[in-house]
């Protein structure tokens, strides 16, 4: 899937960021996200920058309200910048949607978003009933095969959302967010809800699926487990811009209150620990 | 984006025939009718032959639903000859790897089809009706209780829901009486120039006004409005888990929402019944003095003299009734809905059609129990 093309590369390359090893994906220039209008309005973001380069998996952290997100909203074109840009391949992320948008960003909702009036099949296959071409049998089997590339069955097609598992919503929301093979995939909590097994097992999927379709995944996430399972790049939402970009264990070194208490608290810490030893840890019972 | 379109052209090498492609062979770019016309024309010119190499390199973009199409096109085989990146080689056999020879599906059979929803009509019928007559007992217990200790009652409530579906309601009551009271006038008017009764649109006017048509216009208005409002407000509540939070926490859901909506309507309703009725007949009269020349004057004087009181009386206490069932079915179909979207607009659409059913078939007992009153 190296042949395809993105039309920001010439751009990205100068001053690049170590990580930076393909060109940007999303381009955030001097944001504001403003909320209110008159003397009730306030800002989100101010001046927020932020460049997502292709074939990285960055998380955005940041305590509540911090607007993580509004942040997500705005790349998917779903909120308009009250000032400043988002630029999503190269293009502004308002014109994201449309005809096509699913060929462009897949987005898997916090509680999938199911149809609940269609099956799972016909959840999966939307968006290429909606071309209005293609005949049936192909767009049967190509959801078919996205359903099976997130750990589901040709059985489960046939199911209503309302009789499926969380674990299988978030499946079937992610099949349905790949249908059409999008470069780049949002993730908003992608474990909210799942048993830790479960959620182990989505990560597996999800670090599986990003090798296997050279995805770019942005994801918000307050379960540092994924955090760290996943990311290879950690940008910190704070005082309303993003504060610190880097690989996990950087961002963690970083010297902020916020920072220092989400990472060095107790789950923090254990998700950061290495593989766990057989000795107990300190203040064991 | 600027996209190429998918192509596919045959080649002749000294190795034999070639059908080589280009462009992007993605399910958005098979979107445009022009190219996938002719996607599909340029592939049946190049049937799967042992014959024929396939070469892919050329291809810009290439997702699972071109694989797909190219797979199926190879009706599930390799081709012999077949040149592409590792990375579409992937994408082929991972289509491979999961096609399924049909998708489950479950034929239905017609005829025990129709049996069973004739009988799920029937028992769900029978839940209903069994429903409804629960509801109706709760509301007198829930009453009880009120007259028991009265400034217990969720009167906030109450008066919260009297201004949303009465006062709230007085514009269009308002507006579609009015108009209704013009075109009975004008028409009647016609009929009754014939035979020189211009006088008696005064008794026909208030009779069929005052007894009938306004509660029952009122009524159904309020059902169209009100109905579908109570019905999704406590739908939602379902959808969103704030009827079970309430149950947990041992909050009586027919006093604290049936009731003070029940209580609401059966005050209200009488009164919109009465504004639809003055506002018919401000049309009429209008409508009388404008085509027949009865002044206004004159239709205020007779119409005490043409309408007996009783029918007042009778068309306040049936509006009552009507208010009390519009709640109540509005409340049913609330509390049946299921968490998902699509029962949400199914219980609606049954709430309205019911209480609209359900305040005629009251009206028709009313006009059939009451016949004496009010001539």
């Amino acid at each position: 899937m190296a042949e395809q093309s993105l039309s920001t590369a010439a751009a990205a390359t100068t001053a690049s960021p170590p990580w930076a090893r393909g060109e940007r994906v999303v381009h955030i220039d001097k944001l504001w996200s403003i909320f209110g209008e008159g003397d009730s309005a306030f800002a989100v973001h101010q001046d927020l920058d932020l460049d997502i380069y292709r074939g990285e998996m960055l998380s955005i952290v940041g305590g509540s309200g911090t607007g993580k997100t509004v942040l997500l909203r705005q790349i998917l074109g779903l909120l308009h910048p009250g000032k400043g840009s988002v630029q999503v391949l190269g293009h502004p992320a308002a014109e994201m949607g449309g005809e096509g948008a699913a060929s462009r960003v897949g987005m898997l909702f916090q509680q999938g978003a199911l149809y609940s009036a269609f099956n799972v099949l016909d959840n999966v296959a939307f968006p290429l009933r909606e071309l209005g071409t293609l005949p049936r049998e192909l767009v049967d089997a190509a959801a078919l095969v996205k359903l099976q590339m997130v750990g589901l069955k040709p059985e489960h097609a046939t199911r209503m959302p309302a009789d499926l598992s969380g674990g299988m919503i978030k499946r079937v929301a992610l099949a349905r967010a790949l249908i059409m093979d999008p470069p780049l995939l949002l993730l908003d909590e992608p474990t909210a809800g799942l048993d830790p097994n479960g959620s182990d097992e989505f990560c597996a999927l999800l670090r599986e699926l990003h090798a296997e379709l050279d995805l770019t995944v942005v994801m918000v996430t307050h379960d540092l487990d994924t955090l760290f399972a996943l990311s290879s790049r950690v940008a910190v939402l704070a005082e309303k811009k993003v504060l610190v970009t880097g690989t996990p264990q950087d961002v963690a070194a970083y010297p902020h209150p916020f920072i220092e208490h989400f990472f060095q608290g107790e789950r923090g810490r254990r998700a950061m620990a290495p593989a766990p030893s057989g000795s107990a840890p300190e203040g064991g019972k | 984006m600027i996209a190429s379109p998918p192509q596919l052209q045959r080649h002749t090498a000294p190795d034999g025939a070639w059908a080589v492609l280009q462009g992007r062979w993605g399910a958005a770019d098979f979107g445009d009718r022009a190219h996938w016309a002719r996607v599909q024309a340029q592939l049946k010119a190049a049937p799967a032959a042992a014959d024929l190499g396939w070469n892919l390199q050329g291809v810009e973009w290439l997702d699972h639903v071109g694989a797909q199409l190219l797979w199926q096109h190879w009706q599930g085989r390799w081709p012999a000859r077949l040149q592409a990146t590792a990375g579409q080689k992937a994408m082929l056999q991972r289509v491979e790897r999961f096609a399924v020879t049909a998708v489950p599906r479950t034929a239905p059979h017609p005829v025990r089809e129709a049996v069973e929803s004739l009988g799920c009509m029937v028992i769900q019928g029978r839940e209903h009706l069994l429903a409804m007559v629960q509801l109706i007992g709760q509301l007198v217990l829930d009453v009880l209780r009120l007259l028991r200790a009265p400034l217990r009652g969720p009167w906030r409530d109450v008066s919260g829901h009297l201004y949303n579906m009465g006062a709230m309601a007085l514009p269009i009551t308002a507006l579609v009486g009015f108009l209704i009271g013009v075109v009975l006038a004008y028409l009647m008017s016609l009929q009754l120039r014939q035979f020189g009764a211009e006088a008696f649109i005064v008794n026909i006017l208030g009779i069929s006004l005052i007894r009938e048509l306004g509660p029952l216009l009122g009524a159904i208005l309020v059902a169209g409005r009100t109905g579908s409002a109570i019905t999704a407000q406590i739908g939602v509540m379902r959808v969103t888990e704030e009827l079970d939070a309430m149950q947990v926490m041992g909050i009586p859901q027919g006093f604290r929402l049936v009731m003070p909506r029940a209580l609401a309507l059966a005050v209200a309703m009488p009164l919109i019944a009465l504004w639809t009725t003055l506002a018919a007949l401000a049309g009429g009269m209008m409508a009388a003095d404008m085509t027949m020349g009865i002044s206004a004057a004159f239709f205020m004087q007779s119409l005490p003299e043409a309408v007996e009181v009783g029918n007042l009386w009778l068309a306040m206490g049936k509006s009552v009734v009507f208010g009390v069932f519009i709640a109540l079915i509005g409340c049913h179909w609330g509390l049946r809905v299921e968490p998902n979207t699509q029962s949400l607009g199914q219980g609606t659409t049954a709430s309205v059609v019911s209480a609209i059913t359900m305040v005629i078939v009251v009206d028709a007992i009313f006009a059939i129990l009451f016949r004496n009153v009010g001539f």
